[in-house]
């Protein structure tokens, strides 16, 4: 039992600092902003979830203590990242970081000419 | 929905205070009962059964896990291919949710789907544009997702 609890959360501990890895990979790599905010807001979340979800079942099942402390940590990443990406990418529109070269499609541009048109 | 749980914990404090036993089996036992007294006087609320819409926050949840392990997979498969080959657009999305919390919700889970971000919803709360990182593959199948994700919502809050 201890065996397969140890072998679980060292999976999951793994698992998780491999995707931040990755995801400091993408940021590294990807050619804008807005493609490096894409692995940035996701990967980075599932990994820090998954370490934490590792370090709870660790405190759980080998020192049995239940820290529902960490359990809120999960709660909160979960809630906020999202929207901290949406911020920023949008921050970023905002103050017009171009986009790469190879997109295809920018509603957004068309929707806020149409607005200024009209307002004129 | 919040009348008919505070309700059926009246029905269970009731319960308790009727067998004299002021144990945690007791309210539960009282919360069961109070559930099915609720479940046959379903007919004299406005809104429908309550538990309905507890299954449908709890579907929602798994949902929400299991895009963003989907996202995950999706982001690490463009990070580690050899060549750059994805085509980022932002692109127009009607949404027919009105109440703000149902809009939030929304573009959480387009935040977390594989390959999309929020960029700006607009101001009469209509419109979601959306930053995706493929879209000629995507577009259709995403349409989809959205569309499930907004029945979801919407079984939530009917």
């Amino acid at each position: 039992m201890i065996e397969i609890s140890k072998f679980v959360v060292g999976l999951l501990i793994l698992l998780g600092s491999l995707l931040s890895l990755l995801a400091a990979i993408g940021v590294v790599r990807l050619p804008d902003a807005y493609t490096r905010n894409h692995a940035a807001s996701k990967s980075a979340t599932l990994g820090v979830l998954s370490i934490l979800l590792g370090l709870f079942l660790y405190y759980l099942l080998i020192d049995h203590v239940a820290n529902a402390r960490v359990l809120l940590g999960i709660v909160f990443v979960f809630i906020t990242s999202p929207i901290a990406g949406h911020l920023i990418m949008r921050a970023a529109y905002n103050i017009g970081v171009p986009l790469w070269e190879n997109s295809v499609q920018d509603d957004l541009q068309k929707a806020r000419k149409r607005k200024k048109v009209d307002e004129q | 929905m919040a009348f008919q749980l505070l309700l059926n914990f009246f029905l269970a404090y009731i319960w308790m205070f009727l067998s004299n036993d002021y144990s945690s089996l007791a309210f539960f036992k009282g919360y069961f009962f109070g559930a099915l007294i609720l479940f046959f006087l379903r007919r004299f609320f406005k809104q429908r059964f309550y538990l309905l819409n507890v299954m449908a926050v709890i579907k929602l949840f798994f949902l929400f896990c299991s895009e963003l392990v989907k996202a995950n997979i999706g982001v690490v498969k463009v990070v580690l291919s050899p060549k750059l080959s994805m085509q980022p657009a932002i692109f127009a999305l009607e949404t027919d949710l009105e109440k703000d919390w149902e809009i939030t919700l929304l573009s959480n889970l387009i935040t977390l789907t594989p390959g999309t971000l929020v960029i700006e919803v607009s101001e009469d709360n209509k419109t979601l544009y959306i930053h995706a990182m493929d879209i000629d593959d995507v577009e259709q199948a995403k349409l989809d997702i959205k569309n499930s994700f907004e029945k979801a919502i919407k079984e939530v809050s009917r």
